[in-house]
């Protein structure tokens, strides 16, 4: 169990003050020029050895990720992105950070940003967080009235600016590249790669683009050491993540704990257990809609961090915990994140547009069984095809639930069918 | 250079070239519907999938760049697999309407979707429906075939620069559109139909005409302006049905514009089919025989001082050479191909050509229009200064009035004397154009038909000389000509020489009643209004403004009735090629006048078109390179600033869809004003 000293996100429940004199109290934006006065390279040396990864759901090492920031800019500018256009559904971690620590997040981009050499950051709040936008603008806003960011941040000599910047309800956009087509006022529409943003991403300029917690932890692993991250958690899936446990727990909620976690331990401890007693989990989606589900014999075990969700063919993508108990119809629920993400293909790529589509209508006929037995291969093989073949990940986070399901709950869907057939014998497909 | 191996094949190829490109390269196929080398690459079709060692997944070849020690392979299971998962996903939506859609036999998913393709459908929901959406007149919509390759939206932002279409709507239900249910207004839209993989784009005027298999294809050159675009006419029997562009990167690229394109239905309306003769006011079918007669008489009693012909712009060097000829040896010098009363031609080829060429338009840093509007006058040379706009930020100027040529342009003034200005120094282009490395003027031809046309064609020469225009590998003067036929006139000498009468003098002398006799071979943009006393014979393939005022109709052929010779506003000289018969009893140019030489008594010594053309090569030594342009040396001029009048310049084209006979025949170019022009016009007077 992480130990309270331990904790990043001290105000996690907004008990506490979040503005600058509050935050001030937590250690947030204490002796920060002297952070900056190590320089760049110490800097993104120390994430690297904290081996820090994304916490947007990719799980990319993110010293690695500053460190493909050019040295040299030749006069052009840099920019640093911050995505905080949470929309992953299960998913409301970013959020909390939002509205009762921005000035870790704040303090954070000022890290960053001087790490990657860009004096101006952007933040790009999902539009539907208004609130959470305008405390953010007011942190901002203190944090320039006392010198920390601005001309000058925290007298260290660096310039930064940052700006907020609202979408406007797209979960494409939660998507580094579209985010940067969106932030620069066109279509929410992911771009090609290469190039990478790191070498033309913002108007053109490297563009280094981070998820907001991966940001807001970065000034803690630098005050408390890379050693105190690593020590959290187990190798390669360092420190500590803040896991949100939506779904059939008696106790929803968020909480910050270390990495590697067992899943069984973190919903019971925090999440009041599962509703009905752990025997009554039927499944769970360990990592935001876009993994794959784990059945309950996996959740008994499993650990909850990057590579110990990969090993069951899972991941652990934003952490958000959805638990599912025994009365869920996991076919009605999977086919309702299939209309998700057909409805947030952003259409420009063949096998997303036209698959997500296809996919959700056969999953709408699973859902009564009013389909063939075969179709469930069809499906999957459906779901291959798009899988792997796409721009960007939408694609693949499509594909995956679908194969999760049918991976662990096929008896389940030919079932359905069969009583289908027995309730309605002359409307047998084909 | 890096070296990859492609299918176990190792080849060397420029750097940033993406492997699709080296695929090309290696001769190895790789599907695409989204690609075009000319677009920016959008790589959202994924059929151009293929495997790179070391990539976990499969990736777009159109997007990744080569690099050292690469490989590429593009025949594994897991490629086909995927291209097969991607024609499927195209194939879902798409209506299997294949037997009635225009783009059968020469549609991209129909072939490929043979080659990599799977023969039965999984699919088993309903198929999208997507309303179809109005482009205009020329484009013909079936949204439901559409697979959102976004080629037409990438070329009408980039190419075109008209930035109509669009797509609005996400993942399944995104569509294309013109966003308020408006007509592509560009003069280049029609290509729009060459580059739609499937049938979603197809030609209006052309729908339901014809399948490809059934065409005759014949390659042949455009006139209906002075570009000489590459084209190839396709025929059923006697019938032009459509013209479509063949690549040639120094002229069209691979684009057509408009009015070349799908003006062809004019050819088969009001066309002059047989000999007609004035009788009791009125004209008469007649015969070849009675026709001729009359012409020769006409001709034999008529002064050769007392009598003149006039070139039209769509006649060809053949005919003009004939006429020429005849005339000459009838003892009269008072011919001209100049119609628009231009006195351009008399200095050397240099002074009447487009001497930058096309291609090399596009290395343009600095460019000066002096009363033109090449989007108008010639839509394929602004589409390559757009690109040169594009490409290397081209800073465009003009003078004449203000006009969208779909790139920025800064407007100096309406008054040509600004040229004078720019020639003495004192006007801030002046310092740009000296600094310039690679700069041009484009003059308008129809400038040169102003009274002081001639005093602003040197006063241009003029400022090319001073301003460094004039370089050992570049020449920046231009001269954007309109007709198809001028520069061949030009250049076989169909101009009077100093005894002769011009264009001007000869209708000031048909005005007041001392021309006898007027011959216009095709010449239909004259005024002929207040003409007495004189016997006009007009020979062409139009009943247009000349034939109606005729006393003799000759009927000719059209450029796609017969092999002739054009030359282009660069100075290329080029063949159109017989695609089909003349109508009716109507002939080729030269032949009409060959026939009726011999019927005044001075037979041409040419009786078959190899003679001809052997005579004009021999006379006109320019006539022995065909296709290419040569490179014409400067002479300097007097160095003398002209006396120009401040008079603003003019617009030459009121409407581009309607400026020639043929076009001013077509149905579709009708349409096309009803939809562009007049509106516009209309917008125009109720703004005052």
């Amino acid at each position: 169990m992480l130990h309270q000293q331990d904790k990043v996100f001290k105000n996690l429940y907004g008990l506490l003050d979040w503005r600058l004199e509050g935050a001030r109290k937590r250690g947030i934006w204490d002796n920060t020029k002297e952070l900056l006065s190590k320089g760049r390279d110490w800097i993104i040396d120390e994430i690297k050895k904290s081996d820090l990864r994304g916490r947007g759901g990719a799980g990319f090492s993110t010293g690695m990720k500053w460190s493909f920031m050019p040295k040299d800019l030749q006069g052009k500018s840099a920019y640093l992105v911050v995505n905080a256009d949470e929309s992953e559904p299960g998913t409301c971690k970013d959020r909390e950070i939002l509205r009762f620590d921005p000035h870790l997040l704040v303090e954070g981009c000022l890290i960053a940003a001087f790490a990657i050499g860009a004096q101006t950051g952007y933040i790009y709040v999902r539009g539907e967080f208004y609130h959470e936008a305008q405390r953010l603008q007011q942190a901002i806003d203190e944090a320039y009235a006392a010198g920390l960011i601005g001309k000058n941040a925290c007298s260290s000599g660096f310039d930064f600016n940052l700006y907020v910047h609202r979408g406007a309800g797209a979960y494409i956009c939660g998507e580094e590249t579209a985010l940067l087509e969106s932030l620069e006022g066109k279509k929410g529409m992911p771009r090609l790669k290469p190039p990478f943003p790191a070498a033309m991403g913002l108007y053109g300029a490297p563009t280094t683009i981070n998820n907001v917690e991966t940001v807001a932890v970065t000034p803690t692993i630098l005050r408390r050491g890379a050693a105190w991250w690593s020590g959290l958690g187990r190798p390669k899936n360092t420190g500590t993540k803040i896991f949100s446990i939506s779904g059939h727990v008696n106790k929803p909620c968020n909480v910050e704990e270390q990495m590697g976690i067992p899943l069984r331990e973190l919903i019971e401890r925090y999440a009041g257990g599962v509703r009905g007693g752990w025997d009554n989990l039927l499944a769970v989606i360990p990592g935001g809609s876009s993994v794959p589900m784990i059945p309950k014999s996996i959740c008994d075990t499993v650990l909850m961090d990057f590579d110990s969700l990969r090993e069951v063919k899972s991941g652990l993508g934003t952490a958000a915990v959805i638990v599912m108990d025994k009365s869920t119809d996991l076919i009605a629920a999977i086919a309702r994140l299939s209309h998700f993400y057909m409805h947030e293909s952003c259409g420009q790529c063949t096998p997303c547009r036209e698959g997500t589509g296809w996919m959700w209508r056969v999953m709408e006929r699973l859902t009564i069984g009013n389909a063939d037995i075969r179709e469930i291969d069809m499906l999957l093989d459906v779901s291959r095809q798009v899988e792997g073949h796409t721009i960007c990940a939408l694609g693949d986070a499509a594909a995956w639930p679908i194969q999760g399901l049918i991976r662990h709950f096929r008896p389940e869907i030919e079932q359905r069918i069969a009583n289908h057939r027995i309730k309605h014998p002359a409307v047998a497909v084909n | 250079m890096p070296k990859l191996i492609i299918d176990g094949k190792e080849i060397e190829v420029m750097p940033g070239l993406t492997i699709i490109q080296a695929c090309e390269q290696a001769g190895i196929e790789v599907p695409r519907f989204c690609y075009h080398e000319r677009l920016s690459v959008a790589g959202n079709c994924r059929m151009c999938l293929v495997e790179v060692e070391k990539s976990p997944k499969p990736v777009a070849s159109c997007v990744m760049p080569v690099s050292e020690g690469m490989v590429v392979k593009t025949q594994t299971d897991t490629i086909k697999k995927a291209r097969r998962g991607v024609m499927e996903f195209l194939l879902i939506n798409h209506p299997l309407d294949c037997p009635i859609c225009d783009q059968g036999g020469e549609c991209d998913l129909q072939d490929q979707a043979m080659a990599y393709g799977f023969d039965r459908s999984r699919y088993e929901e309903n198929k999208r429906a997507v309303q179809d959406k109005n482009f205009g007149p020329l484009i013909k919509t079936s949204m439901n075939r559409c697979i959102h390759c976004t080629r037409c939206i990438r070329f009408s932002t980039e190419i075109a620069g008209v930035p109509d279409i669009g797509a609005v709507g996400r993942g399944e239900k995104m569509e294309i559109t013109t966003y308020v249910e408006k007509a592509v207004a560009s003069e280049l839209s029609g290509n729009l139909i060459d580059i739609c993989p499937v049938g979603a784009l197809t030609s209006k005027p052309y729908a339901f005409a014809a399948r490809p298999w059934e065409l005759k294809k014949t390659h042949s050159i455009d006139v209906m302006d002075a570009v000489g675009s590459h084209i190839r006419v396709d025929t059923r029997g006697a019938k032009v049905l459509r013209i479509l562009p063949r690549i040639h990167e120094d002229i069209n690229e691979e684009w057509l514009a408009d009015k070349s394109r799908f003006a062809c239905d004019g050819l088969a309306r009001q066309r002059l089919d047989r000999p007609y003769i004035r009788k009791d006011g009125r004209l008469v079918p007649t015969t070849w025989a009675e026709a001729l007669a009359h012409t020769a008489q006409a001709i034999k009693k008529a002064q050769p001082t007392n009598m003149a012909a006039i070139a039209g712009d769509m006649a060809d060097v053949e005919a003009m050479f004939a006429l020429k000829e005849l005339w000459v040896s009838l003892g009269s010098n008072n011919f001209d191909c100049r119609q628009n009363g231009s006195l351009l031609g008399a200095g050397g080829r240099a002074t009447y050509l487009l001497n930058t060429t096309i291609n090399n338009l596009e290395k343009a840093d600095v460019c000066l229009l002096i009363g033109t509007n090449p989007r108008w006058e010639a839509p394929l040379i602004n589409a390559r200064l757009r690109k040169a706009y594009v490409q290397n930020g081209l800073k465009v100027f003009v003078i004449g009035p203000k006009i969208d040529l779909t790139y920025p342009a800064e407007y100096l003034g309406e008054s040509p004397t600004i040229l004078n200005e720019i020639t003495q120094g004192t006007h801030p282009l002046s310092t740009l154009l000296q600094q310039a490395k690679k700069p041009v003027l484009i003059l308008g031809e129809n400038v040169t038909s102003r009274s002081d046309g001639m005093e602003i064609h040197q006063t241009s020469m003029l400022i090319a000389e001073k301003f460094g225009f004039i370089k050992a590998d570049w020449n920046g003067f231009n001269v954007l000509h309109r007709a198809a036929s001028r520069v061949g006139g030009l250049d076989i000498g169909f101009i009077p020489s100093e005894q002769g009468k011009s264009t001007r003098q000869i209708l000031a002398a048909a005005k007041s009643g001392q021309l006898s006799l007027l011959y216009l071979l095709g010449a239909d943009e004259l005024d002929l209004q207040d003409v007495n006393n004189c016997f006009i014979i007009y020979q062409g393939h139009h009943g247009d403004i000349g034939a109606h005022r005729a006393d003799v109709v000759l009927p000719g052929a059209a450029y796609t009735e017969k092999d002739a010779t054009y030359v282009n506003t660069e100075g290329r000289i080029q063949q159109t090629r017989m695609a089909t018969l003349p109508p009716g009893e109507a002939k080729e140019d030269w032949r009409i006048i060959r026939a009726l030489s011999e019927l005044v008594g001075k037979t041409l010594s040419f009786s078959n078109r190899h003679q001809l053309q052997q005579m004009i090569s021999k006379k006109h030594a320019v006539f022995q390179q065909k296709n290419i342009v040569a490179v014409q040396g400067w002479v300097m001029g007097s160095g003398r600033v002209g006396n120009i009048t401040p008079a603003p310049l003019k617009d030459a084209v009121v409407n581009y869809y309607m400026t020639d006979p043929i076009s001013r025949a077509s149905e579709t170019m009708a349409a096309c004003t009803a939809a562009f022009v007049q509106p516009n016009q209309q917008e125009n007077k109720a703004h005052g």
